[in-house]
């Protein structure tokens, strides 16, 4: 039952706030090309594809119609699952540990640009009889969960506003990312206020893109790629969308979705078993909350890390190296992949200028934002 | 390729009705509370859940598996949803299936819903957005329109008449009666469904199933998981899905080819080398009468445009020789799409165990396939069922 997954290649398109020269459709091929010839197959060869995406973003009602023909998966096992990029990472190690499939490609993509109103998809996010009601938006329920946390750890909105600061700066080295910049701390706190504590800058922006990873089973992947990234753990968990029922401060389902692929991947010390993170920062705090839900530092203890310099691309214990969603820009479904792309380009010595040295285990981890509680982690390693 | 065996050891489901008081949350935790029920089993004894629901346009919530995620069982658990469209429903045992084949679970509850009523005033606006932005919505096409095309072309390419299809609503509505759970069950004639109202020709009212709200779930385990829960297992011995082209107006619609692609899959991880004899017992995805005759044939249980034939003989009622839709189908249990899918797992679950009561069919069946479809007609879903 323990079949080795590895990643032999990722192809990606993006990141850039807006993409007018290229429909979804033609992102997806652009995407889907690469990571191909990266492989060296043609999609006759894939087993099973898997697509991450929700309807209302897409503007398509059922839109999984849609998502075969520029992958060249027609009258191939094709499915979609409504969630995070990682969750259908998850998703295609399992196919491939059952035995089913060998080769299982896995895609999703942002044209966030072509969304009118994102604030008002995200509503109908809400529960339709008891919270849409209220007229809570999403940047209003994530005021107060950052309220919320920042109480509990007594962390500061300043250390919130360095966390952008930090990985919109990490953005100028990552040339995909689409909103690099050279903030200051007051910068950020002066931005326009949104919903308390939540201001503009503190939150992700959006960008388009689309990625698409090549994932089979152990000899094939040695056979396609010299130096496969290997899938060492996964996670994913759901605390509660109802606002009434969740744990408002403290971040649950990246606890339970960090111990199962723990377990999986036999990390107990994490900050010591893996050399860097790739997390959640949708909103600055998230950043925070999310090292200390993974157990990276204590409760609270996440901004000492930053305050020491331990969050950097020099620390020991760097985080969005690749500018995160606060400099690459949020990908709606996709964003954990970009995620896992930095990982995967991390590990294989192929990330440039910002490459750190001497990197074996990386771990991303997304969460799915405003109103859910659904996070997921994947581990991941070059040896 | 030997696989990890997967069984299904309990399952529950709500009344299929068209407008339900209960939110599609209270639906969910309905039919997941009476699949628990029906192992013996706890919430504390689930490691995953796995939720399937088609457009989030019929509930009218984004990320509609978050919204029904704590209804589903799923508070605090790994929770995924899976989406193909009409074929989710059948593609949900098989993501369970993926989660306990890999080794990783023990146990997963899957759990579907549907709650129609909700898209105002008619479901049949969540459609409306299904075409092409470009090619296909300027010309205001509607879902039923491109049946009525797919349903004109199977009729032409076999020369089968409307009376001839119309005899599959008549045994599925027959069937339906004896369903607990069902909608629309009813005794009715050809006559009647060739006299309904002609809603795009030769599509009549009582050739479609109907709008519903409605949930179902199932609890799957690993074998010596099962093995301790009960000793009727069902295993889901086979699974298969395909997708076809978007572009459905290149294709030829006579013919389901990726329900068959599917079916194959299916068949040959449950070692099945002649499915019209192998098979017991058959659950179709009948959505419209014509598409259970469609969906016989690609599953491969009679030769191509021969499945009205069966069905006029007799060999599909209950007591033939190869049952199709006993419980009634989406004709006459009611169709809210992902529900209905499971709904027809259920029943092949149920069948298997010899606990389908009056709709019980005789001969002890073993063998049983159930399947579903959807999209732009373009995906088939399959799953092959035995003792």
């Amino acid at each position: 039952m323990n079949r080795k997954v590895g990643i032999v290649s990722m192809g990606y398109h993006g990141f850039s706030p807006v993409t007018p020269d290229l429909s979804f459709r033609e992102l997806v091929y652009t995407a889907a090309s690469k990571a191909y010839a990266k492989a060296g197959i043609t999609p006759g060869d894939v087993d099973m594809f898997i697509c991450a995406a929700e309807d209302l973003c897409e503007g398509y009602s059922i839109s999984d119609e849609y998502c075969n023909d520029q992958l060249g998966a027609v009258l191939k096992p094709v499915h979609t699952v409504t969630g995070e990029y990682l969750q259908a990472i998850a998703n295609a190690a399992m196919i491939i540990q059952s035995g089913l499939g060998k080769i299982v490609v896995v895609e999703s993509h942002s044209k966030a640009s072509n969304i009118k109103n994102m604030d008002a998809v995200h509503s109908f996010g809400m529960d339709p009889v008891f919270n849409r009601s209220l007229r809570v938006t999403p940047h209003f329920a994530a005021g107060l969960e950052m309220s919320r946390y920042l109480t509990e750890t007594k962390t500061s909105e300043e250390h919130c506003a360095r966390i952008v600061v930090k990985n919109r700066a990490n953005a100028l080295s990552n040339p995909s990312a689409g909103h690099g910049a050279v903030l200051s701390v007051s910068d950020v706190l002066a931005s326009d206020p949104v919903a308390w504590p939540v201001s503009r800058l503190s939150i992700a922006p959006r960008s388009d893109g689309c990625i698409v990873a090549v994932l089979a089973e152990e000899s094939i992947a040695r056979s396609l790629a010299s130096d496969p990234i290997w899938i060492l753990g996964t996670g994913w968990a759901t605390e509660s969308s109802t606002l009434e029922n969740r744990a408002w401060g403290e971040p649950v389902s990246v606890d339970i979705a960090a111990q199962m692929a723990y377990k999986e991947a036999g990390i107990s010390v994490p900050s010591q078993q893996i050399d860097l993170f790739e997390v959640d920062d949708t909103y600055s705090f998230k950043e925070l909350q999310a090292l200390e839900g993974l157990r990276v530092v204590g409760r609270g203890q996440a901004m000492h890390a930053l305050d020491e310099g331990r969050l950097g691309p020099d620390g020991d214990l760097p985080t969005n190296v690749s500018g995160g969603s606060l400099g690459v820009g949020h990908l709606l479904e996709a964003t954990g992949g970009q995620k896992l792309l930095e990982l995967f380009l991390q590990l294989s010595y192929q990330a440039g200028e910002r490459q750190i040295p001497d990197v074996q285990v990386g771990l991303a981890q997304a969460w799915r934002g405003v109103p859910t509680t659904t996070s997921a982690v994947v581990i991941v390693g070059n040896e | 390729m030997g696989y990890r065996k997967v069984a299904c050891v309990g399952a529950g489901i709500t009344k299929f009705v068209r407008r339900a008081k209960e939110t599609g949350r209270e639906l969910a935790w309905e039919a997941a509370k009476m699949a628990l029920d029906n192992a013996g089993m706890t919430l504390a004894d689930i490691d995953c859940v796995v939720i399937g629901s088609a457009p989030d346009a019929f509930d009218g919530v984004h990320m509609k598996g978050e919204y029904l995620a704590d209804g589903s069982g799923g508070f605090c658990k790994p929770v995924m949803r899976h989406f193909v469209g009409g074929g989710t429903g059948v593609f949900s045992p098989i993501h369970g299936w993926q989660h306990i084949a890999s080794g990783k679970f023990e146990t997963c509850l899957v759990v579907t819903e549907e709650k129609m009523s909700s898209c105002f005033p008619a479901p049949a606006g969540a459609f409306l957005t299904i075409f092409d932005h470009t090619t296909e919505q300027p010309l205001g096409p509607t879902l039923i329109w491109i049946f009525a095309l797919e349903m004109n072309r199977y009729m032409q390419r076999y020369g089968l008449t409307e009376a001839d299809i119309a005899k599959v609503s008549v045994q599925n509505k027959l069937n339906a009666i004896d369903h607990p759970a069902a909608q629309l069950g009813a005794k009715i004639t050809v006559k009647d469904v060739l006299n309904s109202e002609v809603l795009a020709w030769p599509v009549k009212r009582l050739d479609i199933s109907p709008a519903s709200d409605g949930a179902a779930a199932i609890v799957l385990t690993s074998e010596h998981k099962a093995r301790r829960i009960t000793d009727k297992p069902v295993w889901v011995s086979g699974v298969g899905w395909c997708l076809d082209t978007a572009y459905w107006a290149t294709r030829d619609l006579y013919y389901p080819q990726y329900v068959e692609k599917a079916a194959r899959m299916a068949y040959e991880m449950a070692g099945i080398r002649e499915p019209d004899k192998e098979i017991h017992i058959a659950e179709p995805y009948d959505p419209f009468d014509y598409k259970m005759l469609h969906h016989m044939e690609g599953l491969l249980l009679c030769k191509r445009g021969e499945a009205a034939r069966l069905v006029a003989d007799g060999v599909t009622a209950r007591n033939g020789r190869l049952p199709c839709c006993p419980s009634g189908g989406a004709l006459g249990v009611g169709n809210p799409i992902a529900a209905t899918g499971l709904m027809k797992i259920i029943e092949l679950f149920l069948q298997l165990r010899g606990e389908a009561g009056k709709r019980q069919v005789p001969g002890d069946p073993r063998i049983g396939v159930a399947q579903a479809w959807g999209d732009l007609m373009q995906v088939g879903t399959v799953v092959v069922m035995s003792r």
